[in-house]
């Protein structure tokens, strides 16, 4: 039976066995529950996990079935949502105390979209707060370990929704990515990860970082839920001003009809300055090379690009993504929602109270340095130039793009780092020097898990990069590579 | 590399952030850190070229003016830290001068 072993399932196969009668929802979530309440003590990947609304839904669900009704193929499938985006009715801290007392009065449009075709709200994923961070560690509330090492982080800071998937706690989930934050914990944990291009999913009710950048995505056992997860939140939506018109659909149905080990004419750029990183892990090196190997051996063609900016794309984004940080987190005051200081005489001291005790670490540095780059006398030299360098970045991929198709790159330059190993904020953050361009650039991106570290038993991604609005040629390579590489399962030992 | 001219304890009051002093000594410390590395833009000579202020392929997107649904008061206002009479949000007194009860 399907619910014996849900560790590795994913939303496809859950799909089909319930679309087979072989399962039932409730008996899926059911799996999914026990499966989360065997792991989660030692993975503390969800903030809040409400057994009777997932059985409440999951039983909707089996009756939508039961009378011919279901609203899609995967009518009854769980999936757990990362803390920033709301879900009408449950708490949506961010990962922060100032938004503890919060309970989101609507959906956000891809949870909206979610529930019109029947999934089953399983959870809300832990994530640094604020989304500020690569190892879950920001989170206010709990530290999330990477199932594969609990020793180790998850990477952040979509670290809950990329543990709990690689846990088997759920099938799929979504996160957030605005330099890396789906992405970077995906390597980490053995995901499946998809950046969509700027525009793509609607980010109405998703709580904003940097607003520029930000952009939602799924997290999965395998690259067809990306796409099928896609397919159901991407789209255009009149309730966000940067949401694309474009047609966005049909991704899993592309992946279908495919020749499923042909790469022949397919021109793959190796960027000479992500290869030459003093910082890279000899592990990773290794592994990117095969991951080389596997895409010539389907007939592939590898050619050298320049992307020459790259040594700037991570002062550029700690430049911008902090300037619309702190303009964006200016509204949480304690005036008209979230939590209060008790000890304010007055209200210039409600502000100062409430935001000094509300805010962690991260957070606070990030908004010092986003005021000071923006603050009168700076604004010129830090902030301006900064989007004048994101226009060279943005140049450098156009250009690539002119000799490829797609652009390989590793994720993340070590594997899952141990608790506490990088204390520094400066070295945490140089850590994402292979995802954070790409968001500056507005493209796609995927990180698909390519192989296991000899050395550390951890797992490790590789990245595909495509122009912006060209997901159909990002999923259907990264598929084709996932169902030819030599590992061909990602499943820690948990 | 140049040191970085920043007080940040005057900053986090633009910012309306209360840091204690060990939390002003700590980032003051990471943010000339922070900021000696992002010094290195200054090597880039950006005169031109057009800053770029986000990635969406499009500007100008008008709606309709027309009336759309919109939230309930009762519904934002159950999440306020504190109503009068569930209608209105409380905060302290905002102008300064004597006490009010």
């Amino acid at each position: 039976m399907i619910a014996d072993n849900v560790k590795n399932l994913t939303l496809h196969a859950a799909s089909d066995a319930l679309e087979a009668g072989k399962t039932t929802s409730v008996e899926l979530c059911k799996a999914f529950i026990k499966r989360s309440e065997s792991v989660e003590e030692k993975v503390r990947a969800f903030l809040v996990f409400d057994k009777e609304d997932i059985l409440k839904q999951a039983e909707e669900s089996d009756k939508r079935r039961a009378a011919n009704k279901k609203l899609s193929h995967c009518d009854g499938v769980p999936i757990a949502i990362k803390d920033c985006i709301l879900a009408e009715g449950q708490t949506c801290s961010c990962g922060s105390k100032i938004l503890e007392p919060v309970q989101a009065p609507y959906d956000a449009t891809v949870v909206a979209r979610l529930k019109d075709n029947g999934l089953v709200i399983f959870a809300r994923a832990n994530m640094d707060e604020f989304a500020m961070g690569s190892s879950c560690e920001n989170s206010a509330f709990q530290k999330t370990a990477n199932p594969w090492d609990i020793n180790r982080v998850p990477g952040g800071s979509s670290g809950g929704s990329a543990a709990c998937v690689a846990a088997g706690e759920v099938p799929v989930s979504l996160g957030s990515d605005t330099g890396g934050s789906i992405r970077q914990p995906s390597a980490f944990c053995g995901t499946v990860g998809l950046k969509p291009s700027y525009g793509r999913v609607s980010r109405f009710g998703l709580v904003a970082f940097a607003s520029s950048l930000d952009q939602i995505g799924p997290i999965a056992h395998d690259v067809m839920d990306t796409a099928i997860i896609l397919d159901i939140i991407g789209g255009h939506d009149p309730k966000d001003s940067t949401s694309l018109p474009n047609e966005c659909g049909g991704f899993a149905n592309a992946l279908k009809s495919m020749d499923k080990r042909d790469l022949s004419g397919v021109k793959i750029g190796l960027p000479k300055e992500y290869c030459e990183v003093d910082a890279l892990d000899k592990g990773i090196k290794e592994s990117f090379e095969k991951s080389i190997d596997t895409l010539k051996s389907l007939g592939a063609e590898m050619v050298e690009v320049s992307l020459p900016h790259t040594k700037y794309a991570i002062a550029t984004y700690y430049i911008i993504a902090t300037a619309e940080a702190s303009a964006n987190l200016a509204r949480f005051d304690g005036i008209r929602y979230g939590a209060r200081t008790e000890n304010a005489k007055n209200l210039f001291e409600l502000y100062f109270k409430t935001r000094g005790e509300g805010f962690g670490d991260e957070v606070k540095r990030r908004i010092i340095l986003g005021t000071y780059v923006l603050s009168s006398g700076y604004y010129d030299a830090y902030y301006l130039k900064a989007q004048k360098v994101r226009t060279l970045i943005r140049k450098d991929f156009n250009e690539a793009f002119n000799k490829c198709d797609i652009i390989l790159t590793p994720v993340t330059p070590t594997v899952a780092f141990k608790f506490g190993e990088k204390s520094d904020p400066l070295q945490m953050y140089l850590a994402d020097m292979f995802t954070i361009a790409l968001n500056l650039a507005g493209n796609c991106g995927i990180s698909v898990p390519s192989s296991i570290d000899e050395a550390t038993s951890m797992p490790v991604g590789v990245q595909f990069i495509a122009p912006a609005l060209a997901e159909e040629k990002l999923l259907k390579i990264s598929s084709i590579f996932e169902q030819n590489r030599a590992v061909k399962e990602f499943t820690p030992g948990l | 590399m140049e040191k970085a001219n920043i007080d940040v304890g005057y900053v986090a009051e633009l910012a309306r952030l209360e840091l204690d002093d060990a939390e002003k000594a700590r980032f003051q410390k990471d943010m000339e850190s922070i900021l000696g590395y992002i010094e290195q833009l200054k090597e880039l000579d950006v005169s031109g070229i057009e800053p770029t202020a986000h990635a969406a392929l499009m500007t100008n997107v008008w709606r309709e003016d027309a009336q759309g649904e919109t939230f309930q008061r009762e519904t934002m206002l159950k999440n306020a830290p504190d109503t009068v009479d569930d209608e209105l949000i409380k905060v302290p007194q905002v102008l300064p001068g004597e006490e009010m009860s």
